[in-house]
C-alpha cells in the first residue's frame, strides 16, 4: 500500500503573461496509506489542479509529488505507470465511455497496462463487483445503460486498473439522493475492502462528513485545514469565511452548543447527533 | 385562479428498438396525472431520477402533448397547435445544462434570442434584455461571452432568456443539478426573488431536498403518478413514504423524526435549520 | 489551438472597432481584388502605405499581426522562390542550373508584398470585429440571395451556434483526453496510426457529447419559440452613420490612387 506525499507543489498557468494565475500555491502534506481523505473547497479553489498534479496529468511547475517515496517525475517517460498507481475518476465520468460493451470499456485501463486476457478479465469482474454493476450489464452497449449505471461502470474503468491510491472528483454530482446514498456506501465499503487510499473531491459536506477520516481544506489554491474529520468541521466559522458549509446538523448542534446545552463538539451525522440527544435527555431522567 | 390544470394526463411512447418484434413495448412515462398550479404560486416537483419529471416539464410548455387527458395553460388546451407559441411565451422553460441552452456568444445577445423570435421590436428587446439582466444580477455581464461565466451565472443568463419574453410562468427542469453549493444558491435566490417580487408562478423540478422546502407547495412523484400533493410541511413530515420511493428529507427533518420514534416530545417536524435549533432549545432545556 | 481559432478578437476602443462591421467587409473585399490590381511599384506603394495606416489605426499590437502571418511564412518564402526562378526574361545573374532574371524579381517582390498585404488587412477586419459582429453582417449582407434560395439566415444561425459552442467542444476534448489519459492511454507515442487510433477513445465520447448538447440545445430553442428567420426582429440593428460614410470616401480615394498609378505610370516587365 502506498503513501503519497507532496512538498511545496505550486502550480501556475499563464506564467509571464498578464492572466498569470496561481492555480495552487506551495503545498505540502502527507496522505498514508488507508486514509480516506475528503477534500472540499469551492469552485476555483485548486482542488482540481491538485488532484491532477498528484496522478501526473498536470506537471507541477515547482515542487514534487512523491508516491512510496519516489518521485513521480524522477522518470518523465514513465509517467504512465503514475497513473496506474494513482488512479482518477473525473466528474462526470460517463462522459469518458466510448467501447461497445460496457466489459470492453471497463478492460480498456488494464489493457493499458499491458495486462493478459485472462487478468483482465478478471479485473472486470471485481471492478463491476465492487460499483455493484450486475453481469447481464457487461454485454450492453454503455450508451444504453441509465444514468447511474453509466456513472458506475466509468468508476469500474478506473477501479480495473486496481490503483492503491483512488481519486474521485465529485463522483455523486448529478445523482439522486438514493443514487448518490448508494454510489458513496459502495465507495466506503471499496475503501474498507481494500484498505487504500482514497481521496473524496465533494461539494457535500454531508457527504464527506459521512465517509472520510480526515479533510483537507483548499482555499484559494492554498491548504487551509488538512485534520481529522471531526476537527476540520468543529471550525465551522472559518469554513463558512471561505464559501463553506458544514453538514445542516452540524449546524443545529453547533447552535445549541453555543446556547450552553451540553453536546460534544464534532457531530457530523444525523445518527450521531439523535444518539447524543437522547444520551443527554436519558442522563438529565427525562427520557 | 388555476394557471395551469392537468386533468388524468397519461403519457406513453413505443420504444424503438423492439418496434417490430412486438407491439406490446409501450413505455409509460405519466400515468393519470392530475395538478393545478395557481397564478404566483410555487411549486416544487420532487422524485428521483426517470420518475417521469422531465416529461410533466415539457407538458407544460407544448413540447409533448399527453397521450391521454388534458392539460390547459390559463385556459388554453396544449393540443391545440396553432397556439403553441402563445404557451411557449407564458411558459418558459429553463433546462439542466446551463452550457447547452446558450444560443449567442455574448450574454445580452443570448438574452435577446427569444424577443426576437417572436418579432418584438429593437428598441423593446433591448429594454426588456436589460430588465431581464437586472433582475437576475447579471447587467454587468452583459457584453461577457458565456464560456467565461461560472454555471451559476450562465444558469441566471438562461433564466435571463425566458424572462425577456414576459412569461407568466417559468417551469425550471432540475436546474441546480450541476452546479456548485455557490451556483446553486445564486440560482435559488434569484427563483425565489422572481416569484416574490414578479409574481411569476414557479414550477421547480429538483431532487434536492432543501431546495423544495422553499415552495408554496409540493408534488412528489414515482413511476409516472403523483404520490403526494401538500405544503412542505406535510410532505416531509412522511418521511417513511418519501424513504420507500427513494427520496430524502432535510437533515433536520430527519434528525427531529428520529428523535421523536425514540420517544423525545417533538410535536412538528421542522423544515428549517433555525426553527429545528428553536425547537430543540426547547426540548433541551 | 485554441488562439488560433479564436485569440482573432483583439477588443479595443479604434476607430476600426466602431465601424459598421458591413462596411468593413465591403471595404476588405475591395481591398482584396485592388491588391491583385497593381501592376507597379506606385500602385504597389499606395497599396502598402495604405495598409499601413489600416494597421496603424487598428490599435491592435502590430506584433499580432506577424504572429498571424507566422502561419504562413513557409507559403510565402516557397512562392516567392518559385516566382524568383520560374520567370523568362533578362537574365540578371546566373549560378550552375538557376537563373533569376529582373522580371523573376520582380514577380517574387509583388507576390510576396501582396499575400503579405491580404493577410493584414484581413486580420485587422477579425482583429476589430468580434465574431458575433461579423455573422450578423454576413447575415445581413447575404440577405439578397435568398431570392435565389439560399438559406442565408440558417446558415447565419449555424455560424452563431458553431461560435458558441467550439470554445466549449474544445474544453471538452481536453477533459476526456485527460481522462482518458487516466486511464492510461499513451498520446503522445508511437507511430501515425498508432496515433491516430489513440484518438478513437477521445473522438467516440466527444461525438456523443456533441450530439447531446445538439439535442439539448434544439429543445432550449424550441422552447423560445425559434421557428427559423420568418418574421424575427433583432435587438441590434445596423445603420451607416458618418464615420462609416467618411471611411468609404478614403476607400474612394486609395482606389483611385491605384487606378491612376495603374494608368499614367510605366509598368513594370513580369
Amino acid at each position: 500500500m502506498s503513501t503519497i506525499r507532496v512538498e511545496n507543489l505550486c502550480c501556475t498557468y499563464g506564467a509571464k503573461t498578464p492572466f498569470e494565475q496561481h492555480a495552487v500555491k506551495d503545498v505540502s502534506f502527507t496522505i498514508e496509506s488507508g486514509d480516506f481523505v475528503g477534500l472540499i473547497g469551492h469552485t476555483g479553489s485548486g482542488k482540481s489542479t491538485l488532484v491532477q498534479m498528484l496522478n501526473g496529468l498536470i506537471k507541477p511547475t515547482s515542487g514534487n509529488v512523491y508516491v512510496d517515496d519516489t518521485d513521480i517525475w524522477a522518470k518523465p517517460k514513465e509517467i504512465r505507470k503514475v497513473r496506474f498507481k494513482v488512479g482518477l475518476v473525473f466528474q462526470y465520468p460517463e462522459y469518458q465511455l466510448f467501447e461497445e460493451t460496457v466489459a470492453k470499456d471497463i478492460a480498456f485501463g488494464p489493457t493499458n497496462m499491458g495486462l493478459d486476457e485472462h487478468r483482465v478479465k478478471e479485473r472486470i469482474d471485481k471492478a463491476a463487483k465492487f460499483v455493484g454493476l450486475s453481469k447481464d450489464l457487461l454485454d450492453k452497449s454503455p450508451f444504453d445503460l441509465s444514468g447511474g449505471e453509466k456513472r458506475r461502470a466509468a468508476i469500474a474503468g478506473v477501479i480495473a486498473m486496481d490503483p492503491d491510491i483512488l481519486i474521485l472528483d465529485e463522483p455523486t454530482a448529478g445523482l439522486d439522493p438514493v443514487g448518490r446514498n448508494v454510489l458513496l456506501s459502495q465507495i466506503s465499503q471499496y475503501q474498507k475492502s481494500r484498505k487504500n487510499t482514497v481521496i473524496l473531491v465533494s461539494h457535500s459536506m454531508e457527504d464527506v462528513a459521512r465517509v472520510t477520516n480526515k479533510v483537507m481544506v483548499m482555499n484559494k489554491g492554498e491548504m487551509a485545514m488538512f485534520d481529522h474529520t471531526q476537527k476540520v468541521f468543529a471550525r465551522s466559522k472559518e469554513l463558512t469565511s471561505m464559501g463553506l458549509r458544514v453538514p445542516q446538523v452540524t449546524r443545529v448542534i453547533d447552535a445549541l452548543r453555543s446556547k450552553g446545552i451540553d453536546l460534544p463538539e464534532g457531530i457530523l451525522t444525523v445518527d450521531k447527533a439523535v444518539y447524543e440527544i437522547t444520551e443527554l435527555l436519558k442522563k438529565e431522567g427525562r427520557l | 385562479m388555476d394557471f395551469i390544470t392537468a386533468n388524468n394526463v397519461t403519457f406513453s411512447y413505443i420504444d424503438e428498438d423492439e418496434q417490430q418484434l412486438n407491439t406490446e413495448n409501450v413505455k409509460q412515462v405519466l400515468d393519470d396525472i392530475s395538478f393545478t398550479v395557481k397564478k404566483g404560486e410555487f411549486v416544487a416537483l420532487l422524485g428521483h431520477n426517470g420518475c417521469g419529471k422531465s416529461t410533466v416539464a415539457k407538458h407544460l410548455n407544448a413540447m409533448l402533448l399527453p397521450t391521454g387527458g388534458m392539460v390547459y395553460i390559463d385556459g388554453i388546451d396544449t393540443k391545440n397547435e396553432d397556439e403553441d407559441f402563445t404557451i411557449r411565451k407564458k411558459v418558459g422553460l429553463v433546462l439542466q445544462n446551463p452550457d447547452n441552452q446558450l444560443v449567442a456568444s455574448v450574454v445580452e445577445e443570448d438574452v435577446a434570442f427569444g424577443p426576437e423570435n417572436i418579432g418584438v421590436e429593437p428598441k423593446e428587446i433591448r429594454r426588456r434584455v436589460d430588465l431581464a439582466l437586472k433582475a437576475v444580477d447579471m447587467y454587468d455581464y452583459r457584453h461577457q461571452p458565456p464560456h467565461k461565466l461560472s454555471g451559476g451565472q450562465k444558469q441566471r443568463v438562461a433564466i435571463a432568456g425566458i424572462i425577456a419574453m414576459q412569461p407568466q410562468c417559468i417551469v425550471l427542469d432540475e436546474p441546480t443539478a450541476m452546479l456548485d453549493p455557490k451556483g446553486r444558491d445564486e440560482v435559488m435566490n434569484t427563483i425565489k426573488k422572481l416569484n416574490k417580487e414578479l409574481n411569476i408562478t414557479i414550477v421547480l423540478i429538483t431532487h434536492y431536498m432543501n431546495e423544495a422546502v422553499s415552495a408554496d407547495r409540493v408534488i412528489v412523484m414515482d413511476e409516472g403518478k403523483i404520490l403526494i400533493d401538500g405544503t412542505p410541511q406535510n410532505v416531509f413530515s412522511q418521511v417513511e413514504l418519501l424513504k420507500r420511493h427513494r427520496l430524502d428529507v432535510p437533515q433536520v427533518t430527519e434528525l427531529c423524526y428520529n428523535l421523536r420514534s425514540c420517544g423525545v416530545e417533538i410535536d412538528t417536524l421542522c423544515l428549517h435549520t433555525d426553527e429545528c435549533i428553536e425547537k430543540l432549545l426547547e426540548v433541551l432545556r | 489551438m485554441r488562439d488560433i481559432a479564436f485569440g482573432q478578437y483583439y477588443p479595443a476602443n479604434g476607430i476600426l472597432h466602431r465601424l459598421d462591421p458591413r462596411g468593413k467587409i465591403l471595404m476588405l473585399i475591395t481591398f482584396l481584388v485592388l491588391v491583385f490590381c497593381t501592376s507597379n511599384y506606385y500602385a504597389l506603394s499606395v497599396i502598402v502605405a495604405s495598409v499601413a495606416l489600416i494597421v496603424m489605426l487598428s490599435k491592435v499590437p502590430v506584433r499580432l499581426y506577424f504572429k498571424s502571418l507566422k502561419m504562413i511564412v513557409f507559403i510565402i518564402i516557397f512562392t516567392s522562390i518559385l516566382n524568383l526562378f520560374y520567370a523568362t526574361g533578362e537574365v540578371v545573374c546566373e549560378f550552375w542550373i538557376f537563373k533569376i532574371t529582373r522580371e523573376g524579381i520582380n514577380n517574387a517582390v509583388f507576390v510576396c508584398v501582396r499575400i503579405i498585404c491580404l493577410i493584414f488587412v484581413s486580420s485587422t477586419l477579425t482583429f476589430t470585429t468580434s465574431p458575433t459582429d461579423l455573422t450578423d453582417a454576413l447575415e445581413r449582407l447575404m440577405k439578397p440571395l435568398t431570392i435565389f434560395h439560399v438559406k442565408v439566415h440558417e446558415i447565419a444561425m449555424m455560424m452563431t451556434i458553431a461560435l458558441r459552442f467550439v470554445p466549449l467542444l474544445l474544453e471538452e476534448t481536453d477533459k476526456i483526453r485527460s481522462a482518458q489519459k487516466a486511464r492510461g492511454a499513451d498520446m503522445e507515442s508511437g507511430n501515425l496510426i498508432q496515433r491516430i487510433k489513440a484518438l478513437i477513445p477521445v473522438l467516440i465520447p466527444l461525438f456523443v457529447s456533441a450530439f447531446r448538447r445538439a439535442y439539448d440545445l434544439a429543445v432550449a430553442m424550441e422552447c423560445r419559440c425559434y421557428h427559423g428567420g420568418k418574421g424575427r426582429t433583432r435587438m441590434k440593428s445596423l445603420h451607416f452613420i458618418k464615420r462609416d460614410y467618411i471611411t468609404f470616401l478614403v476607400v474612394l480615394l486609395i482606389i483611385s490612387g491605384v487606378v491612376l498609378c495603374n494608368v499614367f505610370l510605366p509598368q513594370v516587365a513580369r
